[in-house]
């Protein structure tokens, strides 16, 4: 709890109405879209830089833990008040979002929807790459911390490839600015790329500049599918050693085509054992020219089935077969653990047959889709909270996603963050001394650990996710 | 805290915790929430509601004092129902809520308790609301007199005499605000009879049983009168069942079940008594409660089938006119008209495109699409009567986009959402270019029908 003499210093800074400390509010702040339910003590909606300083500051006095929090969508727990405390409500921070056409370049308050970038690039010719499946309704203070990416992470690279600044109020309040409004900055050590990824341990941020590129003239996109895994994979090795970057290159399972058609019957080829879908974008000619090259691969690699989109409307109907993959999904539900363990790409169809073999082993429903391209496959439990013998072999089928991962010479995480669920998994990855580093990297920063505590690092003895209360 | 042993807990428990448990918290209901983006806080978006069912169901906090509040502020538009990736059956959710909460109010006053801290929803607020529904709403004979006598107030000069000394407003802010903008009331003489059955005009295409509804029926008559003319324009033998009764919705949505399924009941008998091809409504509200009877029969295999039948048959007028149509418009219609959603109509029964499309089918008018139309316009049944403040602020962010469409017409497919729209117009000091109608009045302006 909370002592009374530092509700009151909060109290001095904060008005009334914007601090929430009635239970049904904090429970309202307890919970994301991953696991778990925590109960914070207060909930502070901050407006200014200043503010957050000051709260900050009242917060490393008086040892409280901070959570700042976004739309709370984050599927590791990023936003979780695991130890109580204060949460942040970033979300109702002042809107503020600038496209500078000059310098290609978006400055944005952390409140600001994805999708609102997305939109208000485009419509000054430009385009902001990143596009995590919840970019409507997600911050990009959230995108930025958890550094979440999407499909396109291929051909334009990951989020941390497009902050190039950032405004942070630090755990002892003091306000810093990182990077600039130039791509080029050599200027010190790199804070921003510390910042983003860091998942709230290091700070507050309060202001984001992000790079944007001209947006692509034109775009074709592709639906393919194979009786085998195998051959899914050496048409998606075949087209990138080709000389073709798609903008987009993604895979889902049988399991995925099966779930999708008893969702909302798209017409997918049940049969088939694995369905790509390929996006290309650029200069029209250069489109048509590798769509082609693309179609011509796969029929080369043994697809049963090719389907090139010829309007706008036929390329919707592909990606909405890809976008129903996870509400249809979940309906087989209701307990939905979704990881995004990433392997280099060459080694996916190696991944893909170790978790074929994890399914069978701990007898789940795993089913998988993800981003081939780039090799971060999301691995998806099916399953129920409520059944507790079966949340138990769902727990050993995690840890052993992880460790299938880390030795095809893969990461824990390309794209959700390490939150409460993976960190349990950070030695495996990083080695006793590479987690070390990061610790100390943690103890400067914030000496008192009062942002986020509970994340990242786990706790002593930690060697497993815990699922069950 | 555990409430385990509360009986209204364990109902909960049993009616709405496996809805609850659906939610996987991914927050995609969250953009199209009206008073998460007005309110501005978790508590008041639908994954914390859905949370908050959960808690109270589990026993974690207190049905009135924690969970209460937030659903009582809930509109119940079910954009989120609409938005939500995994099907969680938000309507059904909300309405098991809204039961608890009663029959926890009656609880504590039948044990002597005091039902809700200090500062919540008011008693008198509470006795109006049970009142209105007990004994004016399941009676269509009550509510036709309330709109007679709507008309003698309207015609006599009580009204000039009441707005001038500012009576109502001393009672109810919110009340003086929506006597202000009700319609004329029409002579009851112009009222579709009950019993009656009207032809079809020219060949005659379909027989199709009107649902009058209570508050149409009462107060908005003349929208009935030309909903029939307009079926019979587009070839419907209309009849007007005998015995029909208000939806049942405002009780639903207040937790009254039971009077909610008598009434639902009473209506399936009268309408199957017709043996019409349809059963039309004009209210978007009613007809959502009309094709969601089955619900209300849960358990009751017979009654549910029956209800099914019902609700399949049950369709708005502009789906039945729009399938049946053209209509045989009289003249050029030089205006712009813009169209804000029923919330029920679009979101339950899933009707947009028809309205917009007969609007567009009017000669010489223009459409301009309002942004946000699909948005709830925060009459919500009676919310904007039990929650003035916070349905104002939500209108009046809407109103300024209306504004934006420079239309001259206003339409709507619901009393309540035409109701508010035309206060909308008021507020926003667009009265001398704008009004509001249904959209039944406005296509039979360009029928010629008076």
């Amino acid at each position: 709890m909370i002592d009374q003499t530092a509700f009151g210093e909060i109290a001095s800074v904060i008005p009334r109405e914007r601090l929430l400390i009635r239970l049904e509010d904090r429970y309202s702040y307890s919970y994301d879209a991953s696991f778990g339910e925590y109960l914070p003590d207060l909930v502070v909606q901050p407006q200014t830089a200043g503010e957050i300083s000051a709260l900050l500051k009242i917060a490393n006095q008086y040892r409280i833990p901070v959570y700042p929090r976004g739309s709370a969508t984050s599927l590791s727990g990023g936003p979780l008040p695991v130890e109580g405390g204060m949460v942040l409500d970033m979300s109702r921070y002042p809107r503020k979002l600038v496209i500078d056409r000059e310098n290609l370049l978006a400055v944005a308050s952390p409140s600001v929807i994805t999708a609102d970038i997305h939109r208000e690039a485009e419509e000054a010719g430009l385009f902001y790459p990143p596009d995590p499946s919840s970019s409507h309704v997600s911050t990009i203070g959230g995108n930025i911390l958890e550094n979440s990416s999407g499909p396109k992470g291929l051909k334009y690279g990951t989020t941390k490839e497009y902050v190039i600044g950032l405004e942070l109020v630090t755990p002892q309040g003091e306000i810093i600015r990182t990077g600039g409004k130039t791509v080029k900055n050599v200027t010190g050590y790199d804070l921003t790329r510390l910042i983003v990824g860091s998942e709230g341990t290091l700070g507050v941020v309060t202001e984001i500049i992000l790079r944007l590129i001209p947006k692509p003239k034109a775009r074709k996109t592709m639906l393919a599918s194979f009786p085998s895994v195998v051959q899914s994979g050496h048409a998606i090795t075949k087209i990138l050693s080709s000389g073709i970057l798609p903008a987009a290159l993604e895979l889902m399972d049988n399991a995925c085509i099966r779930a999708v058609e008893a969702y909302q019957p798209c017409g997918l080829p049940v049969e088939d054992a694995a369905l790509v879908i390929i996006e290309v974008d650029g200069h029209p000619a250069a489109v048509e020219e590798e769509i082609a090259d693309c179609g011509r691969i796969c029929a080369e690699m043994g697809a049963t089935t090719v389907r090139t989109a010829r309007t706008e409307g036929e390329r919707q109907e592909i990606w909405k077969a890809r976008k129903l993959v996870s509400p249809a999904i979940t309906r087989m539900g209701p307990t939905k653990i979704s990881e995004d363990a990433t392997v280099p790409r060459s080694r996916i169809p190696e991944m893909m047959e170790r978790l074929e073999r994890i399914r069978a082993k701990y007898n789940i429903n795993l089913v998988v889709f993800g981003h081939a391209g780039d090799g971060n496959l999301h691995p998806n439990i099916i399953t129920d909270k409520r059944n507790i013998e079966e949340m138990r072999r769902v727990e050993d089928a995690v840890g052993e996603i992880f460790e299938a991962a880390v030795a095809l010479g893969g990461t824990l995480s390309g794209e959700h963050g390490i939150g409460t669920l993976k960190a349990p998994y950070m030695e495996l990855e990083l080695g006793k001394a590479g987690l070390d580093m990061m610790a100390r990297i943690k103890r400067a920063w914030d000496p008192n650990n009062i942002m986020n505590p509970g994340k990242i690092f786990p706790g002593p003895g930690q060697t497993k996710v815990k699922l069950l209360p | 805290m555990t409430t385990a042993h509360i009986p209204s807990a364990e109902k909960l428990r049993a009616s709405a915790h496996e809805d609850a448990n659906r939610c996987v918290q991914c927050g995609y209901c969250l953009p199209v929430c009206p008073t998460y983006a007005s309110m501005g806080k978790e508590t008041a978006s639908p994954r914390g509601r859905i949370n908050l069912v959960k808690l109270a169901a589990e026993g974690k906090i207190d049905i009135l004092e924690h969970m209460a509040g937030p659903l009582d502020l809930c509109l119940g538009c079910r954009a989120c129902e609409v938005a939500c990736p995994v099907g969680v059956p938000y309507g059904r959710l909300l309405e098991s809520a809204k039961e608890a909460i009663a029959d926890e109010i009656r609880r504590k006053s039948e044990s002597g308790e005091p039902d809700r801290p200090s500062g919540s929803a008011g008693s008198l607020k509470e006795g109006l609301k049970r009142a209105a529904l007990e004994h004016l709403f399941p009676h269509p004979g009550r509510l036709r007199l309330a709109g007679s006598l709507l008309r003698l107030y309207q015609k006599s000069g009580a009204a000039r005499l009441a707005r001038a000394s500012g009576v109502i407003r001393r009672i109810s802010p919110a009340m003086a605000a929506f006597e202000q903008v009700l319609p004329e009331a029409e002579s009851p003489r112009t009222r579709p009879k009950a019993g009656a059955r009207y032809p079809a005009v020219g060949e005659k295409k379909a027989t199709v049983a009107f649902f009058s509804g209570c508050l149409m029926d009462a107060m908005m008559h003349r929208v009935n009168r030309l909903s029939v003319e307009l079926l019979r324009l587009a070839g419907c033998e209309v009849v007007i069942p005998e015995h029909q009764k208000c939806c049942g919705a405002l009780h639903a949505h207040q937790g009254d079940m039971e009077t909610a399924r008598k009434l639902a009941g009473a209506n399936i008998a009268a309408f199957e008594a017709t043996g019409a091809d349809w059963y039309v409504n004009n209210a978007g509200g009613c007809g959502a409660m009309l094709q969601e009877y089955a619900l209300l029969f849960k358990g009751d295999a017979a009654m549910e089938e029956r209800a099914a039948a019902f609700a399949a048959k049950s369709r708005d007028i502009s789906w039945v006119l729009h399938r049946l149509g053209p209509l045989p418009f009289k003249k050029e219609w030089k205006v712009t008209i813009t169209y804000q959603d029923s919330c029920h109509l679009r979101n339950v029964q899933k009707v947009h495109e028809e309205p917009r499309a007969l609007i567009r089918s009017i000669p010489g008018a223009a459409y301009a699409e309002c942004e946000g139309a699909e948005t709830c316009c925060a009459s919500g049944g009676i919310y904007n009567l039990l929650h003035f403040e916070e349905s104002m602020r939500i209108l009046d962010d809407k109103m300024l986009k209306v504004k934006d469409t420079n239309a001259s017409v206003l339409v709507t497919a619901n009393p309540g959402c035409l109701l508010q729209m035309k206060l909308g117009i008021k507020r926003s000091g667009l009265g001398g270019r704008m009004r509001a109608v249904h959209l039944v009045e406005a296509l039979a302006e360009a029928c010629g029908i008076e």
